[in-house]
């Protein structure tokens, strides 16, 4: 082994430290965990795998998060998709400023939203449903479809967009059926930054689910409040909810190469 | 089946894009549109297609309006001059998708997308995507594209722009073979006068958002109708130099002057503008007509069968030579040129054709 590729592979164990020790503490029991320092399970277990795969407030915690963060991804693809388009294509007044101020939604921190959400949410009576955090989430998942996706749309000629028009495509059909497939490496790339963004926001997802549409992160915080520490728990807890963004990302892996080549990732 | 454009004029903001223009391009030959970068030529195009909006003015098919029509409902051809396919699809659905969209029959498209495949010879390509070809199958998907389907009008906006040497030369054969016995119209735009010369046709020069002159492509070239034509008709560059008429002699500054005939003598004394293209400044006499010019030469190109020579006359003005053959000039000595007055084309102030030279009287 050549000296040089220490320095990545000692980076690389570094990163991968904190993980590691969240996959240790979830084969280990609670006193265990806080009895004292152990690289390893001195006792394996698989207890706390069980607790979460048997109890329906923890697997549900799952299925709602996946739900929402899934639905979300889908509408704001789908709102940005003709947006990102209108800001490729065309020049209309103002359309520079409304594109920065696309943006800076981004900027704003989630928490300034929560109380005016929840009173709306309330007041037409979507509190604790999915469907609440799916549109919350789009708050800021759909500025950042339209800003990737602009990026990618950019990058296809114009002059494919005007073939299709002098070959007889509508608009429509041309859009889903050419422009569409054109840039899929770029919605991959996109689906994936939505999926991540709704997945690990906690606070909205909180502040407007109660019990139906709760999601894991927020289950998780419950129950080291209210059971006192159990730490091997909420560790496995931990390790699953890596899981779905790993699948993801698994998926997704080589547009994202593509995307950082060609777009605005 | 003709192509009409009347008065047919584009502003954007304050600038004028294209001037009106009124053109008319007829099926069964080359209506070629020539000129500059930015002359333009995509822009009148883009108009005739329907992919832009005139300010003003009509364009008619067939005698019928269709200034407001969408390019879908025109039932046109368009292709650019890069290299644009669906990339998604395959070279036989890349050709068959005109034909899809415009409800042709399944059972028909197959044989259609053949025949247009044999033609462009693109037959054992049927089966990959777009990206895996070369540039000249490419290319040849989009004319395939563009010929699968029965339409009105092709437009060729610099297709083989972007093709190296080799298969541009090719591909130029062919096109008018291709393309020929279809009742189309057929708009050619190219920035190339050779690319014009050996397409024929009929021409419409154009120079900053103008037609300055149209024709039949050898009748312009030998006539041009003023300066502006006769500039962007010629490559390498025409020759413009001020000259003065003086009796029966033409006057270039104090050390050069010829004897003009014909229509040139007629003209009243006075200044002018001389237009002498490149090929008719030869660096040896070939008759005893022509006037010598001595000059320094200071850029020589060689391109195998025709040597060009850019030269200066007492310091100012560049002159270009262009001649047969491969000619030994040394960069920096004088050489001595052999003008052609029986060639030159005389302008009046106004840029405007005043007489043409004839060799003698």
């Amino acid at each position: 082994m050549r000296p040089r590729s220490l320095v990545p592979i000692l980076y690389i164990l570094f990163l991968m430290l904190p993980i590691y020790w969240l996959v240790a503490m979830s084969f280990k029991t609670t006193n265990e965990i806080l009895g004292g320092f152990s690289l390893f399970p001195q006792e394996w277990t698989l207890d706390n795998y069980r607790t979460i795969f048997t109890d329906p407030t923890w697997y549900w915690g799952y299925f709602n998060s996946i739900f929402y963060v899934s639905l979300n991804t889908v509408i704001s693809l789908l709102a940005a998709l003709p947006a990102a388009y209108a800001f490729s294509r065309y020049s209309f007044m103002g359309d520079k400023h409304l594109f920065f101020w696309l943006l800076t939604n981004r900027m704003a921190p989630v928490a300034v939203f929560a109380l005016p959400f929840f009173q709306l949410y309330s007041a037409v009576g979507l509190f604790d449903t999915h469907l609440a955090v799916a549109l919350a989430h789009c708050l800021f998942n759909i500025p950042l479809a339209v800003w990737i996706l602009e990026g990618f749309m950019s990058g296809i000629p114009r002059e494919l967009d005007e073939s299709a028009f002098v070959d007889g495509y509508s608009f429509p059909r041309f859009f889903t059926t050419i422009f569409v497939p054109t840039i899929k490496a770029g919605i991959g790339v996109t689906a994936f930054f939505l999926f991540m963004f709704s997945w690990v926001e906690l606070l909205l997802a909180k502040t407007l689910t109660a019990v139906h549409a709760k999601p894991i992160a927020a289950v998780m915080t419950r129950t080291a409040s209210s059971a006192g520490y159990e730490l091997g728990l909420l560790a496995a807890a931990g390790v699953l909810t890596i899981i779905p963004g790993a699948i993801v990302i698994y998926f997704v892996r080589n547009y994202i190469a593509k995307g950082f080549a060609l777009g605005r990732v | 089946m003709t192509l009409d454009l009347k008065d047919v004029c584009l502003r954007v903001g304050a600038d004028m894009h294209i001037y009106p223009t009124t053109l008319r391009l007829e099926a069964g030959e080359f209506n070629i549109l020539l000129g500059a970068t930015g002359a333009g030529k995509s822009t009148l195009i883009r108009l005739a297609a329907g992919l832009e909006r005139p300010t003003d003015g009509q364009i008619l098919v067939d005698g019928e309006d269709v200034t407001g029509r969408s390019p879908q409902k025109r039932n046109i051809s368009l292709v650019h001059q890069f290299f644009v396919n669906y990339p998604h699809l395959s070279v036989f659905e890349n050709i068959a998708s005109p034909l899809r969209v415009s409800g042709v029959p399944k059972s028909e498209i197959a044989g259609r997308v053949e025949e247009a495949a044999d033609i462009l010879q693109l037959r054992p390509m049927l089966g990959r995507r777009p990206q895996e070809l070369s540039g000249g199958q490419q290319q040849r998907t989009a004319l395939a594209r563009a010929i699968v389907k029965e339409s009105k009008a092709i437009f060729l906006d610099e297709p083989l722009a972007n093709l190296d040497y080799k298969l541009r030369e090719e591909l130029r054969e062919q096109l008018p073979e291709l393309l020929a016995g279809r009742g189309t119209v057929i708009v050619y735009a190219t920035s190339e006068p050779t690319e014009a010369l050996l397409l024929g046709g009929r021409t419409a020069l154009m120079h900053e958002g103008r037609v300055s002159q149209a024709g039949p492509t050898a009748e312009i070239y030998r006539n041009p109708e003023n300066l502006t034509s006769a500039s962007v008709f010629s490559d390498p560059p025409i020759n413009v130099a001020p000259v003065e008429k003086r009796g029966a002699r033409m006057h270039l500054g104090d050390a050069l002057d010829w004897p003009v005939y014909g229509d040139a003598a007629q003209l009243p004394d006075g200044r002018y503008m001389v237009g002498i293209r490149p090929h008719h400044i030869s660096p040896v006499s070939t008759d005893d007509s022509t006037v010598p010019i001595t000059g320094t030469v200071r850029i020589t190109e060689l391109s195998g069968s025709e040597s060009v020579a850019h030269f200066t006359v007492s310091g100012e003005r560049i002159w270009v030579s262009q001649s047969a053959g491969v000619q030994r000039y040394r960069v920096g000595a004088p050489h001595q040129f052999h003008m052609v007055p029986g060639q030159c084309f005389y302008f009046a102030g106004d840029g405007q054709l005043a007489a043409k030279g004839i060799a003698h009287g």
